[in-house]
């Protein structure tokens, strides 16, 4: 392995790898605020709204992330929507994890004990009051290491902008191995900035959920 | 209120799950600090009758009247969630399984509802708070989180969440069946304490010597009809029904051979 090499182009790995950052930061905000509004019209009591939380879902989950980032920039254009390859990638991946995320943030809403709903409703509290104080509060602790897995997988998904130019971290690399001829390593630097960054967030969502365990 | 207006009046309840008809025109009237035990049967409806009151599980046809006022009215959605949500703070209702809100502690377990309904201030949801705990006898844990309780302990706290409110009127819907044994004192000596208050209280329950002591009246269910209905002293000493017969004979011999 060519250790010079490496130190040599790691600093542009390292801004590359900020890019990365920047795209998993933007996606999974995108992606948690898209799971919200679908998971809640997935659980309202309006059928219409149930229809277009499960219709964007299983639309999303139906076809490859590829697919749907190149339908948005390069399909894009012809239907009138023109944006940058940074800003096809951020909304492409946001609204696909988030399709993720719905079903996640469901999943935990409805693992909530139905006897708490009923303990919140006898009291006399509204339907909103009782999900605000009583279900949520619950919900959102089951549902912090679960959506670390849906963000695990969307930092590795943001390599897929690559295809569309994005300078991140596998752009990067794949631009480096055409004028160094050295997969091995590029792909190598790669990979170990991948593992930090995802080291790094796994243990941030371990934190928090410790955090707010309930004794 | 006049004397003819029933404190709890159930008009005809009628309830199906499907083809399953598990309430059977049901008639039922509570007067106004009587203590109520319904027995039965698994199965019998028990719960469903009880849960019916508070409009918990809504009947299929049949009127529920709290005062005079109709419990399970139809009306559209926006306008029956404001008036059940209205009628709620007058019914307490205490679970089995205590459904104690895990994320608060006790004392939030307590003011969650009144501060959000009454607008209680924080001072006065604490006195609130403690005064009803010492009720219960739960002061000393008052800061503690409903996992850090034993079953005994949670289902006290459950009804000071439930007096909480000052209701008119408590549901208990098996209140000391998930509780070990030595655990079910604890939670008797609560509720015949309400009984010495004069609390207007529905009791469903297994326990016959409870039923007994505490309540006014014992209403014998089962296959969704009341079969048999009258003081403890006559349902439980000299009951006429064939049903209410073998009903007891099972379970005073359980009793007599789990107290051994
Ligand atoms: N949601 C439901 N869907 C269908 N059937 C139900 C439902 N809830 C209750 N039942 C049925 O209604 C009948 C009465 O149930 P209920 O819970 O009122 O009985 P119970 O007298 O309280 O019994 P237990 O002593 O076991 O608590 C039972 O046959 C039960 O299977
Ligand atoms: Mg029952």
């Amino acid at each position: 392995m060519d250790i010079d090499l490496i130190l040599r182009v790691y600093p542009h790995f390292l801004k590359a790898a900020l890019v990365t950052v920047e795209l998993s930061v933007l996606t999974v905000l995108l992606g948690l605020v898209c799971g919200a509004a679908a998971a809640a019209a997935r659980l309202s009591r309006f059928a219409i709204l149930r229809f277009i939380g499960a219709a964007y879902v299983s639309l999303m989950r139906g076809i490859p992330a590829l697919i749907f980032l190149f339908l948005l920039y390069f399909g894009g254009p012809q239907i009138g929507i023109q944006l940058t390859a940074f800003q096809a990638g951020v909304i492409g991946l946001g609204i696909n994890i988030g399709a993720y995320m719905t079903e996640t943030m469901r999943g935990a809403i409805i693992s909530v004990d139905h006897g708490q709903a009923e303990a919140a409703r006898t009291l006399g509290l509204s339907q909103f009051q009782s999900f605000r104080k009583v279900i949520l509060p619950q919900a959102m602790r089951l549902m912090i290491r679960p959506l670390g897995v849906n963000i695990n997988a969307q930092i590795k998904g943001t390599a897929l902008v690559a295809a569309i130019s994005v300078v991140e971290l596998t752009y990067t690399a794949q631009r480096y191995i055409g004028s160094t001829y050295k997969p091995f390593e590029m792909f190598f630097l790669a990979g170990i900035l991948y593992l930090i960054i995802i080291t790094v967030t796994g243990k941030m969502i371990s934190f928090l959920d410790r955090r707010v365990r309930l004794p | 209120m006049t004397e003819k207006t029933p404190f709890v009046d159930i008009r005809h309840a009628q309830k199906a799950y499907g083809d399953l008809e598990v309430l059977k025109d049901i008639n039922l009237t509570v007067s106004k600090g009587e203590i109520v035990a319904i027995i039965g049967p698994s199965g019998s409806g028990k719960s469903t009758l009880l849960r019916a009151i508070n409009d918990l599980d809504p009947l299929s046809s049949g009127e529920v009247l709290l005062e005079g006022v109709q419990v399970n009215k139809t009306l559209p959605h926006r306008q029956y969630e404001k008036h059940i949500n209205e009628m709620r703070q007058h019914i307490g209702m205490v679970f089995q399984h205590f459904n104690l809100f895990p994320h608060l502690t006790v004392r939030e377990n307590v003011t969650m509802a009144p501060k959000l309904l009454k607008g209680l201030s924080n001072a006065e949801a604490d006195q609130l708070a403690e005064e009803q705990l010492a009720h219960v006898g739960m002061s000393e844990r008052i800061d503690y989180y409903p996992s850090q309780l034993s079953g005994g302990q949670k289902q006290r706290v459950a009804i000071a969440r439930a007096l909480a409110m000052k209701p008119k009127l408590m549901l208990f819907d098996e209140a000391t069946s998930a509780l070990d044994p030595e655990l079910v004192e604890e939670v008797n000596l609560v509720m015949k304490k309400l009984a010495e208050e004069h609390m207007t209280m529905i009791i469903v329950t297994h326990e016959m010597d409870f039923a007994a002591s505490v309540c006014d009246r014992v209403i014998f269910m089962d296959g969704g009809v009341v079969v048999e209905e009258g003081p403890p002293s006559v349902v439980f000493q000299n009951p006429t029904q064939e049903r209410t017969k073998n009903f007891l004979r099972k379970h005073l011999a359980q009793y007599a051979e789990s107290s051994k």
